[in-house]
């Protein structure tokens, strides 16, 4: 359970995060919990909840909103998925996600950095973090490093090798990801088209995603892109994880149709979720995410 | 059978035949990749370690262990020979299986067997035990290298280091975890 203390700081930095937003023009949005048909991921595994599920993301919600003409929009909320419980995992935890109208995945770079660093100096008064690997900076500009660079320098693999080995995730877990973010954070950008089912490819270089994750001392915080808004490319990516899901021995639930039907009406747009638990073990120098949750699922 | 799910510390697992403990347990997943987990197992037969990694659909077998009382009769060549203080069945470990427990064996002592598929794979003998000094040198008076313990020998043969007052016929408190000397018991 979480100490008077971890409940203030806690409660600082959600309050910090939505004055972030709201000042920057975002509107705040809460759309259902449950839904009848979360995105087909093939790693991500929905809670039932009745016949429907509780929601992994509240992404296609909130692209739905962008294609029903909201431009800027922010949701603070719960998402769920089974199986996850880890030093950095609960299966119940707190998302961020922003969706701007008119931008990709670049432009949003800047609004992280710019984030990070608001959060930093209201939560801890200054732009460097203390971490378990030695002091970050948090200043712009962050280090942008490719998926294909960051194989190349720490992996005995290149990415797209270690894709055809079916050793990606592997790799990137054990080689990779706790080299990123030493000094400054880093974003991994453009990763293997395979690999972004909801985002946009390279129009110069369809073989990558315009695809980016955040990573502070070896830590996966944000997973952001330039929004797919193609409806046909989104069907297809789909099958394709729910092929996945198969291959995995599990049954894929509905296909999202209302989503579907609504892409066609959505603009050009970037979006992102934050893990609001690992950022704020971040900010509060936490080695696991129990010690920054009000309850842990033990303790229930 | 285990699943992922099950997999934590102190876990006990099946591993190509061999029972395995889990010492060290991590989950990682990527947020849109694989959940790997990652394991550090102790065989628990040979002692050794080693690292495995984990994928999602995995599964494990239960280490058939079973744990019984068991009163130590007699040993012969390499083996020790144990009788169940409830089935009265017998059962003899290797001088490699019983390790350091052979230290503080004596007659009729009770200890912990640990059995894998019906197999004894190892002893846990009592924290503490009582054992009688059978050898003792009287402590050198003019002893100017510094030390203030002295070496003794008792009933099992195993030499251990006690203060200068321990003499021969004494009954010495062990403690099995260290094989130190915690103090000497009246009789």
């Amino acid at each position: 359970m979480l100490s008077p203390s971890g409940l203030r700081q806690r409660a600082r930095l959600i309050q910090a995060l939505r004055r972030f937003f709201i000042e920057r023009g975002y509107l705040e949005v809460d759309t259902p919990v449950r839904v009848p048909a979360p995105a087909p991921e093939a790693y991500i595994i929905p809670e039932p909840s009745g016949d429907w599920f509780l929601q992994t993301s509240p992404e296609l919600c909130m692209k739905r909103l962008l294609a029903g003409g909201a431009e800027r929009i922010f949701q603070i909320c719960k998402c769920f998925r089974q199986a996850e419980r880890g030093s950095r995992h609960l299966p119940e935890f707190t998302m961020l996600e922003w969706y701007r109208a008119g931008i990709g995945y670049r432009e949003l770079m800047p609004e992280c950095e710019e984030l990070f660093l608001a959060l930093a100096r209201e939560l801890t008064g200054g732009d460097r973090l203390e971490t378990s690997s030695g002091p970050v900076s948090l200043a712009a500009p962050w280090e942008r490093l490719t998926v294909a660079e960051a194989f190349a320098r720490h992996a005995p693999l290149s990415a797209e090798a270690a894709l055809a080995a079916g050793r990606f995730d592997e790799l990137l877990v054990t080689q990779v990801e706790p080299r990123l973010g030493l000094g400054r954070p880093t974003f991994l950008h453009d990763y293997p088209a395979a690999l972004g089912a909801l985002a946009r490819l390279r129009p110069d270089d369809p073989a990558v995603a315009e695809r980016f994750e955040i990573y502070v001392d070896g830590l996966e915080l944000a997973n952001g892109f330039s929004e797919l808004t193609d409806p046909a490319e989104q069907r297809r990516r789909f099958a394709a994880e729910r092929q996945r899901i198969e291959a995995d021995g599990r049954r894929p639930g509905p296909l999202p149709d209302k989503f579907l039907a609504a892409l066609a009406a959505m603009p050009e747009a970037a979006g992102i979720a934050l893990g609001v638990d690992r950022l704020l073990m971040l900010l509060a120098g936490a080695e696991s995410i129990e010690r920054v949750v009000t309850f842990t699922p033990e303790e229930l | 059978m285990y699943t992922t799910s099950d997999l934590r510390k102190g876990l006990k697992i099946n591993i190509d035949g061999q029972p395995y403990i889990i010492t060290d347990f991590q989950f990682s997943k990527p947020g849109k990749g694989q959940a790997l987990y990652r394991c550090r197992l102790r065989n628990m037969v040979t002692s050794n370690s080693m690292d495995r990694t984990f994928r999602s659909n995995d599964k494990f077998d239960k280490a058939d262990l079973e744990e019984r009382t068991v009163q130590f009769l007699y040993a012969q060549g390499d083996e020790y020979h144990f009788m169940d203080t409830k089935s009265y069945e017998q059962m003899a470990l290797t001088t490699e299986q019983m390790g350091d427990a052979v230290k503080y064996l004596i007659d009729n002592m009770e200890v912990d067997v640990l059995l894998f598929e019906g197999r004894p794979i190892g002893v846990t003998v009592p924290t503490f035990v009582n054992l009688t000094v059978t050898a003792a040198e009287p402590y050198a008076k003019g002893d100017t290298s510094g030390s203030d313990t002295k070496p003794v020998t008792v009933e099992t043969g195993y030499v251990l280091q006690v203060p200068p007052f321990v003499e021969e016929g004494d009954k010495l408190q062990i403690d099995t975890r260290t094989g130190e000397y915690v103090t000497r018991v009246k009789e």
